[in-house]
């Protein structure tokens, strides 16, 4: 064949000064700027594209738009690789590669065609059917099978190399479908000066006017859409967005779209998105999203050849392609007629119009009659024949029965068109049907929404073009701008009849859904199973689920369906569209957010100098953590905390704990209202003193601990855990607010505005005399456990705190975020003569729960303040948050289990967090299960694991022998049941 | 969605948190208080229409919101500062 054979000599929108290189199946074609991959496919005469689903029947092109279920191929190579992209919608670009999908070993001999003969094993109701059978059948036989032969496409594999991204937009009026009602809309409501934004998925304006040759404003319909996007161009309120689909209508006049940014490049220019993710809030929108047109369901209507009939116009006027050399035409309805003329008109030979109506407009008849086309009324097509390259003739029934060969290697068919109204129904409104459009049209609609043009089935290009100037002034209007009253652009009113008819009976396969395979025995095997409801339906055939949602296929299915019941489509319905409405990729959703960027990262202030430091980093909540600090020559991570827990327990060690959440509280109830968010008191905590706290959840269970440290009889500072830091604050501002807003307390965050660093070890007080002796004093008179104090440091304010978590002799020393990196340095600095180090958050675990602190293991949203030894903390002398539920029977029963600590029998012996506690001798069963390990950790201090753990009536049963019990990993060890205290259980070390 | 935070303005849902319709704390001193705390934070209404509720702007000006909405549409019917307008 020769290449771009099919291609007309002249017209169309494609640009033949610039041609551009591809491959289909590794094999080279040439086609023009202004191509799509499916209209360079048919100039070069390529007509089997792909293989279908289930059957893998040969496949063509169908349509020219995004509705297209047929035309899926995989795009681009390697990590760019895309599977079931429509060729229909790719833009052609130099250096194309596409694949067709779902054949093995060639698209031309399939073996998965075989899947034709075990056509029983894929007909509806399938996957229920089998999943009633014994399962190691369904494992080991079917699904294999299934998996091989069915699906479509295949991904990468690979990481997306390309980046995408996401962006917020506001306007007054947004309008989806840049048709003529789109365009009108537009063009009426962009002259008032409302903010207009206008997506349209093609990439360049004018829907249909581009594809069909009737005149708007006495010039040609694609020309008039070239001049209204200039004008609208030139417009500063309008945005016009192409190559862009809204894909989901939202609460509040919220939109969903994706900009296809680069898709009809080779690879996205430098620094630029492949995909940008709109969200638009629109006070207004008109949808003008056009009409789908229908397939009429009859036997080998999937033959590649057979398309629909607006669909070869698009190739004949838009692309200039010929897709056939001998058609007909098969319809019901008027639009399709036109298909006929056109390609007459280009030189195709129309071997007949076959119409299943009995009597059309006599114009349309004239019209054949000059153009010497035979007409067939009253008459059907009942089968296709065809070969390797698709059609080759088909049978015609003509209306007195008599049945007649016809060889033609292209049929345009179509039954009618549907407003595409997909858009309308993701809030939960239902369309309507409506006789005199034989079809669903919009009714109740999403707030703020008007429907224009063939979407609201208005299929005549006047109408469309009145509506969509009407609709544009009436959302503009309603957002508070005034219209200069203008003419809605003017075209013909041409005929736009049609009776509706949905299926024939056939012998062999019909196909109502291409994409999925569903056909019209399934539906009828469908109605005699009794699934009848279209929502059943939808469920037991598959129908409509493939990702064109059904687009060319739901309505034949219903109608058939309606039919085969006996009601009518008003009874029947339609089953609901939900957002997307066409494909989105993952990726434009999550935008930068992947991988190291799927969140932002917190650093704190002292970061750069821990990096410099050899700190190795660990995620805490959102912020990275200093986890270890190696030194040289450690090779594992368990002897680095060992030396830095015994560098700490035996000299300093400094840790950065500003990570810590901290709210500021103040106003002359704030004693009163931390009293009622912590279990214990805190008006009466004396000023310079600092309290550890516990706050419950309402429910009574344990939400979060810290500390609050009191500056002023109006003023404290609540320390929260790193990961907890956002919910407590929340949580108080709800007390504040919603529960108690009487009281006279005000709160902010002041986690980021305060670098603090812990200083722990029997050294630290030396270190702190050397370091801030000239301005504050730092002995245990001036300065006992749990004091605190401000001062000002080098002209910056400060804190210090006399708390330890390590359970060492420890302060904790607070200055503002900018001096941070600066004070961790003379921190440092001033501790190298007491052999200072560093210690990271491993190794402050280790301490905690060497002294029996719990931590984010214990407080897990399932313990009581009971459960964690703490009971004896909850106030007897007022009332709390959690204070009254905390009381209930199952939060306060003996049975519960309780901190306990462990150490294991063989010193040897390793510890696992998540095990099971269970008696010894005692089977591993639920029934016997009495707790479970939370923390463990290697106390370098005792020279083996140790533990914490949860154990009923654990307190009572120190000294009694366990089994923790990890069958997940193969732990089984036995321990003894001790204090949870491990190390200086009298607190000498930090009263020091 | 939409809310209208009356400090900020027309914000998105995304910017706030849901915290459940806007029952009163019980009285903690009455005999059955064990009871109504119990039925206060378990056993919630659910009407099907409008519904008041509870909404913490947290990231915006961290107000805790009263926003009357009808579960059935998410149409907001109205948002006030939970400060001002009392449960
Ligand atoms: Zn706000």
């Amino acid at each position: 064949m020769m290449p771009d054979s099919n291609r007309l000599a002249s017209g169309g929108l494609i640009d033949r000064s610039k041609t551009i290189g591809f491959s289909f199946d590794g094999r080279s074609y040439r086609g023009y700027a202004g191509d799509t991959l499916a209209s360079a496919l048919l100039a070069n005469d390529v007509r089997l594209v792909g293989r279908s689903f289930k059957y893998h029947r040969p496949r063509g092109i169908m349509t020219a738009g995004p509705e297209e279920p047929n035309a899926l191929v995989e795009l681009r190579a390697g990590a760019r690789r895309e599977p079931n992209t429509r060729a229909t919608t790719i833009a052609l670009f130099d250096g194309l590669e596409a694949w067709s999908q779902n054949r093995w070993p060639s698209l031309r001999y399939d073996v998965g065609a075989i899947n034709w003969l075990l056509s029983p094993l894929f007909v509806a109701g399938f996957y229920y059917k089998t999943f009633m059978w014994p399962a190691a059948f369904w494992e080991k036989v079917y699904e294999p099978a299934i998996r091989r032969a069915a699906g479509l496409g295949r991904a990468s594999g690979e990481a997306d190399p390309d980046t995408y991204e996401k962006i917020n937009a506001f306007c007054d009026v947004l309008i989806i479908g840049g048709g003529a009602a789109g365009l009108a809309a537009a063009l009426a409501a962009g002259r008032s000066g409302a903010r207009i934004m206008l997506c349209d998925e093609d990439c360049t304006l004018g829907g249909r006017l581009n594809s069909d040759l009737g005149e708007v404003d006495g010039r040609p319909g694609a020309d008039w859409a070239r001049h209204v996007t200039a004008e609208l161009e030139a417009l500063p309120n309008v945005r016009i967005l192409s190559r862009t689909s809204v894909f989901g209508v939202y609460d509040g006049g919220t939109y969903g779209a994706l900009e296809r940014v680069s898709d009809h490049l080779a690879e996205p220019q430098p620094h630029q998105s492949r995909q940008r993710y709109w969200k638009i809030v629109a006070k207004r929108a008109v949808l003008a999203s056009g009409a789908i047109e229908r397939p009429i369901v009859f036997g080998g209507n999937d033959r590649p050849g057979v398309m629909m009939a607006a669909g070869v116009r698009s190739y004949l006027n838009r692309y200039a392609v010929k897709p056939g050399r001998r058609a007909a035409v098969y319809t019901g309805c008027d639009d399709a007629w036109t298909t006929a003329f056109d390609l007459a008109r280009s030189g195709v030979t129309v071997t007949a119009i076959i119409d299943h109506r009995a009597t059309v407009a006599p114009q349309l008849r004239a019209e054949a009659t000059r153009l010497a086309i035979p007409v067939h009324l009253g008459a059907d097509v009942t089968q296709t024949r065809g070969g390797r390259r698709g059609l080759q003739a088909i049978t015609l029934r003509r209306a007195d029965g008599r049945e007649q060969g016809l060889p033609v290697d292209l049929l345009a068919m179509s039954a009618g068109w549907s407003p595409h109204l997909a858009l309308t129904t993701h809030l939960g409104h239902r369309p309507r049907w409506s006789e005199a459009h034989a079809a669903f049209v919009p009714d109740a609609l999403p707030p703020g929404m008007s429907v224009a043009g063939a979407a609201a089935g208005a299929f005549g290009l006047a109408e469309a073009l009145r509506q969509g100037t009407a609709l544009g002034t009436a959302a503009a209007e309603a957002t508070g701008f005034a219209i200069t009253a203008a003419p809605a652009p003017r075209a013909d009113d041409e005929p736009i009849a049609l009776a509706p008819f949905w299926h024939l009976g056939s012998s062999s396969k019909a196909f109502i859904d291409f994409q999925h395979d569903v056909t019209s025995a399934d539906v009828a095997l469908a109605a005699r199973e009794g699934f009848r409801s279209v929502e059943l339906l939808k469920r037991y055939t598959t129908l409509g689920m493939a990702t064109d949602q059904g687009k060319t296929s739901n309505i034949n299915g219903q109608a058939m369906m309606a039919e085969l019941t006996g009601r009518s489509m008003a009874e029947i319905g339609t089953t609901m569209f939900r957002a997307p409405a066409t494909p989105v990729a993952i990726g434009a959703l999550a935008g930068h957010h992947r991988g190291r960027d799927f969140r932002p990262t917190r650093l704190t202030a002292g970061h750069g100098w821990a990096e410099q430091s050899n700190a190795s980093f660990v995620e805490a909540g959102a912020w990275l953590r200093a986890q270890w600090f190696a030194q040289p020559g450690e090779t594992d991570w368990l002897t680095t905390v060992s030396r830095e827990v015994r560098d700490v327990r035996s000299k300093v060690g400094v840790c950065d704990v500003s990570t810590l959440g901290k709210i500021d509280v103040q106003g002359s109830d704030a004693g009163t209202f931390l009293d009622r968010v912590y279990i214990n008191m805190f008006s009466t905590l004396p000023v310079g003193k600092t309290r550890y706290g516990v706050m419950l959840r309402e429910d009574g269970l344990v939400m979060d601990d810290g500390t609050a440290a009191r500056f002023a009889p109006d003023h404290y500072v609540v320390s929260t855990t790193t990961a907890n830091a956002a919910k407590v604050m929340q949580h108080l501002e709800h007390a504040r607010q919603v529960l108690w807003p009487e009281l006279d307390v005000q709160l902010v965050s002041v986690t980021e505005q305060w670098s603090q660093y812990s200083i722990a070890g029997p050294g630290a007080r030396q270190l702190l005399d050397r370091l801030l002796g000239d301005v504050v004093d730092v002995s245990d008179a001036a300065l006992p456990y749990l004091g605190c104090v401000e001062f000002t440091w080098r002209d910056v304010p400060a804190r210090l705190f006399r708390v330890s978590f390590s359970g060492e002799l420890g302060y904790e020393i607070a200055v503002p975020a900018q001096y941070g990196d600066a004070a961790i340095r003379a921190i440092m600095e001033a501790g190298a003569e007491f052999g200072i180090i560093p210690y990271g958050t491993e190794a402050l675990g280790v301490m905690r729960i060497e002294k029996g602190h719990v931590a984010g293991n214990e407080i897990n949203g399932t313990t009581t303040a009971a459960d964690l030894g703490l009971g004896r903390m909850m106030s007897q002398k007022k009332d709390y948050i959690g204070r009254v539920l905390a009381h209930r029977p199952g939060l306060t029963d003996p049975d519960r289990p309780t901190l306990v600590g462990l150490r294991p029998i063989n010193p040897m012996a390793r510890l696992r967090a998540g095990a099971h506690m269970l008696a010894l001798g005692a089977a591993p069963t639920t029934e016997n299960d009495e707790g479970y390990v939370t923390s463990i950790a290697f106390s370098p201090a005792l020279g083996h694991w140790i533990g914490l753990a949860l154990v009923k009536r654990g307190p009572a049963r120190h000294g009694e022998r366990m089994r923790a019990y990890d069958p997940v990993r193969d732990g089984d060890t036995e321990v003894e049941l001790v204090s949870p205290v491990f190390i200086d259980p009298q607190g000498a070390r930090l009263h020091g | 969605m939409r809310i209208p935070c009356p400090f900020c303005g027309e914000r998105d849902v995304s910017e706030f948190a849901y915290h459940g319709d806007t029952a009163k704390r019980p009285d903690p001193a009455t005999d059955d208080g064990q009871r109504r705390f119990f039925e206060a934070v378990y056993l919630r209404d659910n009407p099907a229409g409008p519904h008041r509720e509870l909404w913490y702007h947290a990231q915006g000006c961290r107000s805790w919101l009263i926003v009357t909405r009808d579960v059935r549409t998410h149409e907001v019917l109205g948002a006030a500062l939970a400060t001002r307008g009392a449960a």
